[in-house]
């Protein structure tokens, strides 16, 4: 009897020493948190950033342990949801909406263990950093081809809110129309919404109805690619690339490589080497990118965007290089001149090239 | 000329969705069950739809499944409402909240999936026809069903024994219960009948309009369609002209400025169509005997008990 209880006895020791192993085993693994504001079935923003967390998997395997929280609102109420995720230890956590910058903060300053990243903000802590990418750069060689290739010199443009972000992006594909086709004009339809695909479609063609042969967009649905399919048009897609919806009449797509930004800053994180900063990544650093050009796109117009594509890499060519005018004729970029970061993100006007006007606050 | 066809097809497509809720709406409440779950049911037609049709590549039987989910869904309304007695506000936001997470629980695998849609069928003859052929005979099935259904609700509202059975129930479910109607059986069925036709309306966005599916790609359709059933005083034909103004409002703001002639905030007309149902909501809430006249159902929201009868 004895014999057997003192073999029970060992059984159940050599159980809880494995499953201490396990645990500590478990609980070496890395871990990431990703809040983001909306749905990851979004087909744009979030979703961009989903397919950021499902690169990092691959890419660092058993190694790292991912979650996500979605739909959380930008109130100070994900005060609660980012305080709960650094007591569950994770290493680093990203929140990816403007609107969590404050709570982020609030919550980095307790809980110095914890790397907060914080996207398309501008307010840093010493374990808290920004980071965005310049998707205008993308945006303006996607304006190059649509100068190039439409006919009818009317480009539609289907954009969600008008808020300094979708204003500055939209100038980006007007100034690359403008420098290859400077009768060409780009005509602005707003929705007023980041994703509903019925009005995104309607919006679509009340521009092909009124002559636009290409239709480019900045809002998250397929819907605008999918209507330029059907009419016989071009398309430039947004966020990812989108040519699934229109075999036919899809040309390019500025897009988001958020995983590719997501794996430096995890390596860096591991190995000590991560530093609080302001991060706005552009071409060169593969954080955006503009998704391979159709057959459809010329062979001189495709180098043509590489040649530029370089220049911006390499620092030579900015898209927002004077002289710039407003839709009133005002010289807002002198020769010479380029905007300055600061600027960028408080764009309010339109360049001359584009037909249509902001409206006032539609958050 | 052009324009015009061009806009007034426009209306006709994008108030579609809209007639098939308001349509589905005026049922329910015609038997005095108010459902505010039309944005939950829309996205769960728009989800099976969009399954059906990539998993069975046939549009068609899409579109009947999608309805069916619809009438499944709704039954939880049905049995909470009637059976159970429970507020009908409360259950019917309620749906909506439910509808919203399980269409986007899901339909998580399908996003930027490509499926069938219904494509664009021009009726012979009528659509030769000046103006009128291109505005109402240029459009996918969907839409000719749409016709046949205001026309059909009417008919059955207003000249058939069960119509006149479920209107009775939703006015006075007391005296329809003494006459031997059966308020539950007629309330469960309005309320199904309901919820399927919400979610035609749903799968219209996902297999006609566009087809794709995104989470709540209804994006405030089910709320513009209760406020349309106030808009159109519960009668399908008035509900045909409420969803083509909504629809109408919504091209024209977006062709202005398509054309760059637009000077009005977009935002400005996007909030015509909800003024006007609040005008016609103030107008009806001051006056007792318009609200009688248009025909608001007197037992709307009312749960109804035979105990309480007495």
């Amino acid at each position: 009897m004895l014999g057997l209880r003192k073999k029970n006895l060992f059984v159940i020791i050599i159980m809880l020493v494995l499953l201490f192993l396990f645990s500590t085993v478990q609980a070496r693994k890395f871990k990431v948190a990703f809040v983001y504001i909306g749905p990851v079935g979004d087909a744009g923003w979030t979703y961009a950033h989903d397919l950021g967390r499902k690169y990092i998997e691959k890419v660092f395997g058993d190694s790292i342990e991912t979650t996500y929280i979605e739909n959380v609102p930008d109130s100070m109420e994900s005060i609660s949801i980012f305080e709960s995720l650094a007591k569950r230890k994770y290493d680093i956590v990203f929140a990816t909406s403007f609107g969590f910058m404050d709570a982020v903060l609030e919550v980095a300053k307790k809980y110095p263990n914890t790397v907060f990243m914080h996207c398309s903000g501008y307010k840093t802590y010493k374990n808290m950093s920004a980071y965005f990418g310049r998707i205008y750069e993308p945006s303006f060689l996607a304006g190059i081809i649509a100068g190039f290739m439409t006919k009818t010199n009317k480009i539609g443009y289907v954009a969600p809110v008008s808020i300094p972000e979708v204003i500055r992006i939209t100038n980006a594909f007007a100034l690359g129309v403008k420098l290859v086709n400077p009768d060409a004009k780009v005509h602005v339809v707003w929705t007023n919404s980041w994703y509903d695909p019925a009005t995104e479609k309607e919006a679509a063609l009340s521009l092909i109805d009124s002559g636009a042969d290409i239709i480019a967009q900045q809002t998250d649905s397929a819907a605008p690619v999918q209507t330029a399919q059907e009419k016989g048009v071009y398309s430039i897609g947004y966020n990812s690339d989108m040519r699934k919806f229109g075999t036919d009449s899809f040309l390019t797509a500025p897009v988001w490589n958020w995983g590719v930004y997501y794996e430096t800053v995890i390596k860096d994180v591991m190995n000590g080497s991560w530093k609080s900063e302001n991060y706005w990544g552009g071409m060169k650093d593969g954080i955006v990118d503009l998704a391979p050009l159709s057959s459809k796109v010329p062979t001189n117009v495709k180098s043509i965007v590489e040649v530029f594509k370089q220049a911006i890499i390499k620092g030579d060519f900015h898209p927002f290089q004077g002289p710039i005018w407003d839709q009133n004729g005002n010289l807002k970029v002198k020769k010479g001149e380029i905007l300055s970061d600061q600027e960028l993100l408080s764009m309010d006007w339109f360049v001359d090239n584009i037909v249509g006007s902001i409206p006032k606050s539609s958050e | 000329m052009e324009t015009l066809e061009n806009i007034l097809a426009a209306a006709i497509r994008s108030g579609t969705p809209l007639l098939f809720a308001t349509l589905g709406e005026i049922i329910t409440e015609r038997s005095g069950i108010l459902n505010l779950g039309l944005e939950g049911l829309m996205l769960i037609g728009a989800i099976f739809g969009f399954i059906a049709a990539y998993t069975l590549q046939n549009v068609y039987l899409a579109f009947i499944l999608a309805m069916v989910a619809g009438a499944l869904f709704s039954l939880i309304h049905a049995f909470v409402t009637i059976s159970l007695r429970a507020n009908q506000t409360v259950s019917g936001l309620a749906l909506t909240m439910l509808g919203t997470g399980v269409s986007g629980m899901i339909g998580r695998n399908y996003i930027g999936q490509v499926a069938p849609k219904f494509s664009k069928i021009d009726l012979p003859l009528l659509s030769k026809i000046p103006l009128i052929g291109k505005v109402f005979f240029s459009h996918d099935v969907l839409v000719y069903v749409s016709y046949i259904l205001v026309a059909v609700t009417s008919y059955f509202l207003f000249k058939t024994r069960l119509g006149m059975n479920l209107r009775a129930v939703g006015e006075e479910p007391a005296a329809a219960d003494s006459a031997g109607i059966n308020v539950f059986l007629t309330r469960y069925f309005a309320t199904i009948i309901g919820g399927a036709l919400t979610a035609a309306g749903g799968a219209y966005l996902s297999l006609a309009y566009t087809s794709m599916w995104i989470e709540n790609m209804s994006a405030g359709r089910g709320w513009i369609a209760i406020a349309l059933v106030i808009f159109s005083m519960w009668e399908p034909y008035k509900a045909m002209i409420g969803s083509y103004l909504f629809g109408g409002i919504m091209a024209l703001q977006l062709r202005l400025q398509a054309e760059g002639k637009i000077n009005i905030s977009s935002n400005l007309l996007m909030m015509l169509p909800y003024l006007t149902t609040l005008i016609v909501m103030i107008v009806f809430s001051f006056n007792e005997k318009f609200r009688k006249r248009v025909g608001a159902p007197s037992a709307l929201g009312i749960p109804y008990s035979r105990e309480e009868k007495t």
